[in-house]
């Protein structure tokens, strides 16, 4: 060896010079990798920050509702509904059952608006008295109800006035919050010049407030009265469509990758299945929601617009995820846990349940999550199983009629009532990432705890 | 072609007096006739006939490939879990036919315990390591028996003073070479007639070594110890009988002291003079 370098000493540093030479070359061409690679990371992370910033500027604010305090005086002329009856001696259950249903009925016939009207006037000019139905729109139509529903609970306070908050009407919110160009024409706003005069007088007298919009998580959509339009119809809608997809999309996603990766011999057949699950993995979700119409509705007869349909087409989109994350895991989990289960004597299903799927269960869990959250942000399948229709109740069984999340969002997304609902919208998106940003930190936290080393 | 069976038949008797001397001669413990093992068309081993002593260290020795694991492998049907894979003639083990289809290869198992190249422990604890196999074939159902075969294997596999205040501590936190005994004791905490190992040492530094090859002479008191080794002088520190693999044929096999003192065949006499391998 030392023979041969001394004999070569001007091949020595002529290959050092290339080396130098091409040292810089190839410095160069690193730096240019960074470069790149920096300026791909800072422009998705820019993207990434754009949205977030633009959501959270428009969803934020929608979290605070324009509200009005008013002492409410629940006239007995205007309500004029008899005292709740009382059950009586020698009454049966059932009749007395009848007497309540149809003093609820006279409940709902009175004119609670009537109420709302006169306490807004009561602290508005005298002329307001003749413009009744400006004044009426100042507070969103649904509050009538809340009133009743107060008389309903307690009787006693017929006769008696009570401070209450009321929920403006969508439009003063947008009037408050300055979410219109207040220099526009008459015939280009929604309220007419008495009203934003009468808006701004309670203003003055501090009855107005920004209080925080609860009806965003407690109510149910609304046409009528948007102000009142919440969530929580499209929360309990999604709720009951990711317990579904777990129930289901779990164990048969997690059994068919144990059975293709640990049992199954490897053949033609075996990779045909391998093929067409990664396939399934890339179909539009929106064949999803077709197969999912015709198979679950029109073939089995499931309802329209049910969770428990959703639930279904979602499991279909999420099984190959499930499938392909499970198999990568248990692909990872080293040969010589099993040698060594296996040398042992451990059968074939004692290796997997002892030693392989434990090590697992990280991965799987991970998987799983990330497959679920992805299910929790579909829209289009559930468009095509009847899941946009317009539901003002909270579901009560997977059965019923709901919509979810993400289809609330793009339906608010479309609301004609654009400056109020964009707010809305925006705030939707808000929950949403976070049940998404909370999932995925679930999974994070998941992988930490359970991983272990060997 | 040098024929192996015909040698070693030939001489497995007279060898094995010749060798073991402070040992008792045993009935062949394992023997093979004609085994061959295939992975899909190709051919890893030809026709291998080979007696196996009891309670002997019988070490296999080769180049690189030259299907002495693979070999190995066939004595607890560790090839039955590889795809492709096949095999060809006869194996008893003390008289039974361990590739009869009526035979169950968990029992097999039982009976064949295996130590791994590299140190294998489950990410479990200690004690449930050495548990585990007892546990699965139902060796006993009371805690105190499963704490005395835990201590006992441990003990035997020389690895009880040093862990006997942290059974459950996890099995991957010991050094490599206590993992390794730890691996044996698993495989010992059976009771299993016969120990295979294959290359136990080659992950191991030489201190970790020289306490497996100190157990390995310990152990053949009750067992029947087969060792694979790239190591010749382990082989010849540890082994009271050695066979020598070429090409996936059996080249030559008797008492240690013979095949690495006086070799009859060519081949064996270059590779452990280390002319190739």
């Amino acid at each position: 060896m030392s023979v041969a370098t001394s004999d070569l000493p001007e091949t020595r540093s002529s290959s050092a010079e290339k080396v130098r030479g091409s040292l810089a070359r190839r410095h160069a061409a690193e730096r240019r990798f960074k470069a790149i690679g920096m300026l791909a990371v800072i422009l998705g992370l820019s993207f990434v920050a754009i949205l977030f910033a633009t959501v959270l500027r428009k969803g934020v604010p929608a979290f605070w509702q324009t509200t009005v305090t008013l002492p409410v005086h629940f006239d007995p002329a205007v309500v004029k509904v008899p005292p709740m009856p009382a059950p009586q001696a020698g009454q049966s259950p059932a009749a007395y059952q009848e007497e309540l249903t149809a003093w609820r009925t006279m409940l709902a016939g009175a004119n609670w608006g009537r109420l709302i009207e006169n306490a807004l006037l009561a602290e508005l000019p005298p002329e307001a008295a003749s413009r009744r139905r400006d004044v009426q729109r100042l507070v969103t139509s649904s509050e009538r109800f809340r009133l009743r529903d107060m008389v309903e609970r307690d009787p006693g306070i017929i006769g008696q006035t009570v401070t209450v908050t009321l929920l403006a009407d969508a439009n003063v919110d947008i009037w408050m919050k300055g979410n219109v160009d207040r220099s526009l024409s008459d015939a280009q706003l929604a309220l007419n010049p008495e009203q934003r005069r009468y808006v701004d007088i309670l203003n003055e007298r501090g009855l107005i407030q920004q209080s925080f919009a609860k009806a965003l998580f407690l109510n149910v959509d609304s046409r009528s009265s948007p102000a009142s339009a919440g969530l929580a119809g499209a929360f309990v809608g999604s709720l009951f469509m990711m317990l579904i997809v777990i129930v289901l999309s779990v164990p048969i996603g997690v059994a068919a990758a144990i059975y293709l990766e640990e049992f199954a011999p490897k053949n033609r057949l075996t990779d045909l299945i391998e093929i067409n699950i990664n396939n399934l993995a890339a179909v539009p979700s929106i064949v999803f929601g077709l197969l999912g119409a015709a198979v679950f509705i029109n073939w089995i007869g499931l309802p329209l617009s049910a969770p428990l349909v959703g639930g279904l087409v979602l499991t279909l989109m999420t099984l190959p995820t499930i499938i392909i994350t499970t198999r990568a895991t248990l692909r990872a989990i080293p040969p010589s846990i099993r040698s060594a289960a296996v040398g042992l004597g451990a059968s074939r299903v004692q290796t997997v349940a002892h030693h392989v799927l434990p090590l697992a269960l990280p991965g799987i869990l991970t998987g799983t999550i990330i497959g679920v959250a992805q299910a929790l942000g579909e829209t289009a399948p559930l468009l095509l199983i009847g899941m946009s229709a317009f539901v003002a109740s909270v579901p009560a069984t997977p059965l019923d009629q709901s919509t979810a999340l993400p289809v609330q969002i793009y339906l608010w997304q479309g609301n004609e009532l654009r400056n109020f609902f964009e707010g809305r919208t925006s705030a939707a998106i808000i929950v949403l990432l976070s049940l998404m940003i909370a999932l995925n930190a679930l999974a994070i936290f998941l992988r930490r705890r359970f991983e272990r080393r060997w | 072609m040098f024929d192996a069976s015909a040698f070693m038949q030939g001489r497995s008797g007279t060898g094995a007096a010749g060798a073991v001397q402070a040992q008792p001669v045993t009935e062949p413990n394992i023997t093979a006739r004609d085994v061959s093992v295939f992975y899909g068309q190709k051919r890893a081993l030809h026709s291998v006939s080979l007696n196996i002593p009891g309670k002997a260290v019988t070490a296999f020795i080769g180049p690189s490939g030259c299907g002495k694991s693979t070999f190995l492998r066939c004595f607890n049907r560790m090839n039955d879990t590889i795809e492709g894979a096949r095999v060809e003639g006869a194996i008893t083990i003390e008289g039974s036919d361990i590739y009869d289809p009526n035979l169950d290869v968990v029992e097999l198992r039982a009976r064949v315990g295996m130590v791994f190249q590299k140190p294998n422990p489950f990410p479990k604890s200690i004690y449930e390591n050495v548990a585990y196999g007892p546990r699965i074939h139902g060796l006993t159902r009371s805690r105190a028996d499963m704490d005395g075969i835990v201590e006992g294997s441990l003990r035997r596999a020389g690895l009880w003073e040093e862990v006997k205040d942290r059974l459950s501590e996890s099995g991957t936190g010991l050094s490599g070479g206590q993992q390794q005994r730890l691996c044996i004791a698993r495989a010992i905490a059976v009771g299993p007639d016969v120990i295979l190992m294959d290359e136990p040492c080659s992950a191991l530094d030489p201190i970790a070594t020289a306490k497996i090859e100190e157990l390995m002479d310990e152990l053949r008191r009750n067992f029947t110890i087969v060792i694979v080794t790239h190591s010749m002088q382990q082989a010849a520190r540890v082994s009271q009988r050695t066979a020598f693999f070429h090409l996936g044929n059996l080249v030559e096999e008797g008492p240690t002291e013979q095949i690495f003192t006086t070799p009859s065949d060519r081949r064996t006499q270059d590779y452990i003079t280390g002319r190739f391998g």
